[in-house]
């Protein structure tokens, strides 16, 4: 199912002050890949993923997204670790934003604002105000929003890592479902094997000090995936795969966290 | 799909914020009417003369007698207060949107808010009255000076205080500078700008007033302030009362009206006006 490459990173480096966050880093994701960016905290995880979105500036090299086909708004869409919703606004303005901010007009937009909610399943709270909802529910609004623009690429730095154990498989199932049905190609941040084992089709292990690829590793289990493979001898075997590769990037001082 | 519907309404608790609501009303004004009543029986009882304290009864008279002339003062004041309030928070923003948006603007001219700021209206007012001809114009730099600051500054902090990541977004998805301002920065300053209008509201009053009593009680459209002199001079206690207390009325309802404003556009998002919900 994986196509042209769709993000190239060509020998990335990021520099903040004297440290060095990511290190001379190189990869290539194609189209339809579901990516976990898997790592310690400080490996510079978050950081590759934020210069792909353009937050940050590169200290050296090349990042570079295929050009867009032209039917949507916006290529990238991104969601943070917090939901990062305004408060001022309500739901259906939050997920309206990135469309407002392209010129697109409200009674234009309002069909795709709709479908977005429903997809993640909130039609009902259109008119709520961020903070009458859940935290599970706030992180389906952000996703409504990365969503809205019908990008091809959708990042995410940790979206679900502040939530119930419950709500985040919830979320991880639909957010599965979601990738595939849009064919989305994803590139997601975490520091859980077990997430990263679920969700993806390929592994990036990161190392810290400095930030850097440490492997790459393919998951063959067939994809999309549904919550029986969560308890399948295969899931156990390739976490355990990971885990012990993620061990062997860890410094001593890191292990015990 | 959905994780957690709404919370089952709770009716002792609505009941129990019904009761707070009104009791907030009743309270203040059953305790100022006792107020009220044990000044007009002490003055009574102990035969006060009223050119030492008055009762409240016979400031009433007077407010009534000298109705004309105390609604003259009155709206002289209002005028003034709510003009210089107004120029406070036009100036206050657009040079706040200034500081916020270029620092070279800010470090050059924030020294000058600054001792504006420090130095008392009362003792800069004195030459603002001889250099400003009309009276009225002088009176207005001054209470708009004591007014401004808070603006300026609130609004500053507030224009910065936007959330980063926000910030992220609206540069990923290429907002152009008018719909930054327009849809983050400004909703992000508003809660700080609220804060400050309530403090400038005030702080206008009391500018207002203290122009005046440094002007002295010249020409006949003067405000409260000169009411205020002018009976103290002539040993009218109860129209100084009088005065007094149309001063107060003023502002009070400068809070309540501030109030009001805050609550209406923050009311149903930001934290500070959402009562106990949860």
């Amino acid at each position: 199912m994986s196509g042209d490459p769709i993000i190239t990173m060509d020998r990335v480096s990021k520099e903040f002050g004297d440290v060095l966050a990511v290190d001379d880093m190189s990869m290539s994701i194609r189209e339809g890949e579901f990516v976990t960016l898997l790592g310690p905290s400080g490996c510079g995880k978050s950081t590759a993923l934020k210069m792909v979105a353009g937050f940050l500036p590169l200290t050296a090299g090349e990042i570079r997204i295929t050009p867009p086909k032209g039917d949507a708004e916006h290529d990238l869409g991104f969601v943070f670790q917090e939901p990062t919703l305004m408060p001022w606004a309500s739901v259906f303005d939050n997920v309206y934003l990135p469309l407002q901010l392209a010129g697109v007009r409200r009674g234009d937009g309002e069909s795709r604002v709709r479908d977005a909610l429903k997809e993640v399943g909130l039609s009902r709270f259109a008119r709520s105000y961020p903070r009458q909802l859940s935290g599970g529910m706030k992180m389906r609004v952000s996703i409504a929003r990365a969503l809205v623009t019908r990008p091809r690429i959708l990042l995410m730095d940790e979206p679900f890592a502040a939530l119930d154990e419950m709500t985040r498989s919830k979320l991880n199932n639909d957010l599965i479902q979601l990738a595939d049905f849009h064919g989305l190609t994803v590139v997601f941040v975490t520091h859980s094997v077990f997430e990263s084992v679920y969700l993806s089709t390929r592994v990036i292990v990161m190392a810290a000090r400095p930030g850097r690829l440490a492997a790459d590793m393919r998951l063959d289990a067939p994809w999309p995936r549904g919550e029986d493979y969560r308890t399948s001898p295969e899931f156990t075997a390739e976490a355990r795969r990971i885990s012990e590769t993620l061990k062997g990037t860890l410094h001593v001082d890191e292990i015990d966290h | 799909m959905h994780d957690g519907a709404g919370a089952p309404i709770n009716v002792g608790h609505l009941r129990r914020a019904r009761r707070e609501r009104i009791l907030s009303w009743v309270m203040p004004i059953v305790l100022l009417t006792v107020a009220v009543c044990l000044w007009e029986f002490l003055v009574r009882y102990h035969e006060i003369p009223k050119y030492l304290i008055p009762a409240p009864s016979l400031i009433a008279e007077t407010l009534v007698r000298d109705f004309p002339s105390l609604m003259a003062s009155s709206w002289f004041t209002v005028k003034l207060t709510f003009l210089s309030l107004a120029l406070a928070i036009v100036g206050g923003v657009l040079l706040g949107a200034l500081f916020a948006l270029s620092r070279p603007v800010e470090l050059s001219l924030f020294p000058f808010a600054v001792i504006l700021q420090v130095t008392p209206v009362v003792a800069i007012a004195p030459l603002i009255l001889i250099y400003v001809d009309s009276t009225f114009a002088a009176l207005l730099i001054c209470a708009w000076i004591v007014a401004f600051f808070p603006i300026l500054t609130n609004t500053v902090v507030g224009l910065r205080s936007a959330d980063h990541n926000l910030r992220d977004l609206f540069t990923m998805y290429r907002a152009t500078p008018w719909q930054r301002l327009r849809y983050l920065l400004a909703p992000s300053a508003l809660p700080y700008f609220m804060a400050a209008l309530r403090v400038a509201g005030g702080l206008a009053l009391i500018g207002a007033v203290v122009a005046e009593f440094v002007a002295g009680t010249a020409g006949q459209h003067t405000g409260l302030a000169s009411r205020i002199i002018e009976s103290s001079f002539r040993s009218e206690i109860p129209r100084m009362f009088a005065a007094l207390f149309l001063v107060s009325l003023l502002g009070i309802v400068i809070f309540i009206l501030t109030s009001w404003a805050s609550h209406r556009v923050l009311g149903h998002w930001h934290e500070s006006e959402i009562r106990g919900e949860h």
